[in-house]
């Protein structure tokens, strides 16, 4: 099939929406199994995500063993729909403005720590694993 | 149909959004910030808005939740500071994140003076 056939092009737009599809379900799904005052939901989905796409990106580094429709479906489908920086952010601003201000600050450090190292230890894995 | 349902749709336009974005901006820490700014401005004026929860599920949970992303950014902003760019890397962090809740802020303050 040529590149610029139609299909071709359109082929990965549906792998993304697909991703997108599943990935936005199953945050909602973990955030609507933690409710409460403190957004646990957002936590947990930032650092396992992050988690996840530190095995998937680094796995391209040191084994790039997956297709490149693989990465397209996981990575900027599923994992970046299934975490998100907008929710953080407006959660954030709402704790900041309530009766612990301190949380806003304990939230940003907790996502970005769970964030970070989740990267981290996703690519021990994908280190391990090669 | 299922309420979640939006959730889903919403983050198939989401995700699409955040991909054509990111093949039109040069640098993917560029891009991943403009998301999660804009994003953050559409879900602040989301949910200041008057409107009812079908909408906040598929424009603000499902479309605004997957145009922004984190992992992407955590993932990008730790490749940075392993290739020795320590101070990109900080400013990438403060930047995501100064810029998306100065946006949170003026979205919901936008839909407010309306």
């Amino acid at each position: 099939m040529p590149d610029d056939h139609v299909l071709t092009r359109l082929e990965p737009l549906a792998l993304v929406a697909l991703g997108g599809f599943v990935g936005a379900l199953a945050r909602h799904t973990v955030a609507s199994m933690l409710p409460g005052t403190v957004p646990w939901g957002t936590l947990a989905v930032n650092g396992l995500g992050s988690f996840a796409l530190g095995v998937l990106l680094y796995e391209r580094h040191f084994v790039d063993g997956l297709s490149a429709e693989t990465r397209l479906i996981v990575g900027t489908g599923f994992l970046s729909s299934f975490t998100t920086y907008s929710t953080f952010a407006a959660e954030t601003a709402t704790l900041a403005g309530g009766t612990m201000p301190i949380l806003a600050v304990a939230n940003v450090a907790g996502n970005y720590g769970v964030g970070f190292v989740g990267v981290l230890c996703g690519r021990w894995l994908a280190r391990w694993l090669s | 149909m299922n309420p979640v349902v939006y959730v889903g749709l919403g983050g198939v336009g989401g995700a699409l959004a955040r991909h054509l974005v990111g093949e039109r901006i040069e640098g993917a820490t560029l891009g991943t910030l403009a998301v999660n700014v804009l994003g953050s401005l559409a879900l602040g004026a989301v949910l200041a808005a008057p409107v009812g929860d079908v909408v906040v599920l598929a424009l603000g949970t499902g479309f605004c939740g997957a145009f922004t992303t984190f992992s992407s950014f955590a993932f990008e902003t730790v490749r940075l500071f392993e290739t020795g760019e320590r101070r990109q890397a900080l400013v990438n962090a403060l930047g995501n994140l100064v810029g998306a809740l100065a946006a949170v802020w003026l979205g919901s303050t936008a839909v407010s003076l309306v």
